[in-house]
């Protein structure tokens, strides 16, 4: 144990006598998050919806059909109460619901006005707007049809509910994508270097000959970086609190246990890089194309997944940072608790063990 | 007596090139063994073969009485180990880089500190302990190095080519450090191309093309090769060689 932690001094020594890259390493996710605080548009299709029909009469089923044929919705759920909709929303099964009162027919044609609620998930506030739109659109066009013949002109009226983010943040949604992105930076990159480093280096042929166990050599030098990243997920954090006014809704203790789950994950990554990785340059490239690539396009934070082909929502699902990122937004921005993310955090727990078992079983005791 | 290292038809092959072809020696205790030959000659992959780096392709080989297939971990415990590139951290200080070999090899706090304050005197750094090793000449980095491959005094220490690129004078004084050490029992196994150090070991052997051809004092080489220096008994043997370097 003495030895660990003779190791982990020795390597958090190299972090701080490098200020640049220690100053590098503390500012960028505060840049990130300003940088990517300005609005990403996307256009949504086929998006999952329920619809809760109270009134069942021939005009409320005429929009329903009309929204569920449309490219930009998928119904997935015909609830039957409130409580339903709720409950499918915590469940990540839809992005939308449209709400018909009792006796919406009724009121169309007698007192000319009737009311339909839509109630988006704004955790994504680009796609929950964008979704209402379309929504808003498809009504509108079905109360044109009606009023063509008519004098006194029939009137349905769209109140919108944003879920979790009534004032449409953009924030909401780049905050834990910029988390995602930062650790894996950090931790996967940073360790896959200061390993290979030590490999051009030819310090580790020396540690090699020394009584210390391979195993140890690499929880060693990837602690100080497990710290580093619980400093950054601190910055973001009050960053997005104080300066961005989003809040956490949900437990900060699940979220940081969630977070340091994730920064172990890219830990094994960067370690298992640097299994394969000769110099640091290729340990960076590596590090780069396989992940942080990956990250920006499959995390689901810049581009909506639902929107991709399928082999690319696939292959989506491979990528760490994307239950991470599923992860932050519902606890974080929902307030959801680790009953509805034991999923996600299960096959977070299954990659880290894996990619850790791989990276120590491949690490070389010996040159060649 | 007592020997710490041995190897009896010791054979390392890359692919179809053999790098170590059927080597065969001993070495004595506190014995300062010279490991001779041209570069690509062979001995730094001898070498890490005996360092438990390099798994041998066949024969036998023991380090310190243990067997180098299988007890790995016994003779970590037991060897130190200078590579042929520099060893310490350049952007740690000196105290740093011996606090950290000291303490990797399982020394007390109490030790460390007492053997830092012997280094520090010994090598004349008195005032540098706070330098970072990159700010210093090369000349005392290898010596540093050398001091920090013995700090846990190990039964043997292996030192791949130690004086590469340094000045006669330091390189005078590098081989007073491996006196000292071997005047305390420990045994050195040094490679080196450079002839005038041969004459300094207690014996050597010469590798060429992957084979030891010659082994015995410097005194007696001289003498079969009927030659006036260890320089001329080199070139003798390294004549036949078939390899270019590496």
């Amino acid at each position: 144990m003495k030895q660990f932690l003779i190791f982990v001094k020795k390597e958090w020594l190299h972090i701080w006598r490098d200020r640049r890259t220690l100053f590098i390493l503390i500012w960028m996710p505060i840049v990130q998050i300003i940088l990517y605080g300005f609005a990403l548009t996307n256009e949504v299709k086929n998006s999952n919806i329920a619809i809760f029909d109270q009134s069942q009469d021939l005009a409320s089923t005429t929009i329903s059909k009309e929204i569920a044929a449309s490219r930009y919705f998928n119904l997935v759920k015909n609830v039957h109460s409130i409580k339903d909709i709720g409950a499918t929303f915590r469940q990540g099964k839809i992005r939308m619901a449209i709400v018909f009162p009792v006796n919406f027919q009724y009121d169309l044609l007698h007192s000319n006005r009737a009311q339909i609620q839509l109630i988006a998930d704004a955790s994504d506030p680009n796609t929950a707007n964008t979704l209402t739109n379309y929504a808003g659109a498809i009504i509108n066009d079905y109360q044109q049809s009606l009023n063509q013949h008519e004098q006194l002109p029939y009137t349905i009226k769209t109140q919108v509910r944003m879920l979790y983010n009534p004032e449409l943040k953009g924030a909401y949604s780049f905050v834990p994508g910029v988390m995602a992105l930062v650790l894996m930076l950090v931790c996967t990159m940073m360790t896959s270097i200061a390993i290979v480093k030590e490999k051009e280096m030819g310090t580790m042929e020396v540690i090699l000959v020394s009584p210390l166990k391979p195993f140890r050599i690499i929880i060693a030098k990837a602690v100080p970086y497990l710290f580093v990243s619980l400093l950054n997920i601190a910055s973001i954090l009050l960053l997005s609190v104080y300066v961005l006014d989003v809040p956490i809704v949900g437990s900060l203790w699940l979220l940081m246990s969630e977070s340091t789950l994730f920064t172990i994950t890219s830990l094994s990554l960067g370690i298992l890089i640097s299994n394969s990785a000769k110099t640091q340059q290729t340990a960076m490239f590596i590090s780069m194309m396989s992940l942080f690539l990956p990250t920006l396009l499959f995390s689901g934070f810049l581009f909506p997944i639902e929107n991709m082909p399928l082999p690319l929502q696939i292959i989506s699902n491979v990528v760490p940072s994307k239950w991470f990122y599923i992860i932050v937004k519902d606890v974080m921005i929902k307030g959801l608790g680790f009953t509805s993310i034991w999923k996600e955090t299960l096959i977070l727990v299954g990659m880290t063990m894996t990619l850790l078992g791989v990276s120590i079983y491949n690490f070389k005791i010996r040159l060649a | 007596m007592e020997k710490v290292i041995t190897a009896k038809d010791l054979t390392k092959k890359f692919g179809d090139f053999t790098a170590v072809d059927r080597i065969n020696f001993d070495v004595q205790k506190g014995e300062i063994f010279g490991f001779l030959g041209a570069n690509g000659a062979g001995k730094t992959t001898a070498m890490r073969m005996l360092c438990g780096l390099l798994l041998p392709t066949s024969g036998q080989a023991t380090v310190a009485g243990f067997d180098v297939y299988k007890q790995n971990e016994q003779i970590k415990q037991n060897i130190g180990y200078m590579s042929q590139k520099f060893s310490l951290y350049e952007d740690l200080t000196i105290t740093e880089n011996i606090r950290f070999y000291g303490g990797i090899y399982g020394l007390s706090n109490d030790r460390i500190k007492e053997k830092t304050a012997q280094l520090i005197k010994q090598l004349h750094l008195e005032g540098q302990e706070k330098t970072l090793v990159k700010a210093l000449p090369l000349g005392w980095k290898q010596k540093l190095a050398f001091s920090i491959a013995i700090v846990h005094e190990p039964a043997i220490v292996f030192l791949d080519e130690p004086t590469g690129g340094v000045d006669p004078i330091t390189r005078r004084e590098f081989w007073g450090l491996i006196y000292e050490a071997s005047a305390r029992g420990i045994t050195i196994f040094v490679t080196t191309h450079y002839m005038d150090e041969a004459e300094y070991c207690n014996r050597v052997s010469i590798m060429v093309d992957g084979r030891i051809d010659a082994l015995d004092t410097p005194a007696n080489l001289k003498k079969d090769y009927s030659a006036d220096s260890m320089d001329e008994v080199f070139l003798h043997l390294a004549r036949k060689a078939v390899r270019t370097g590496d």
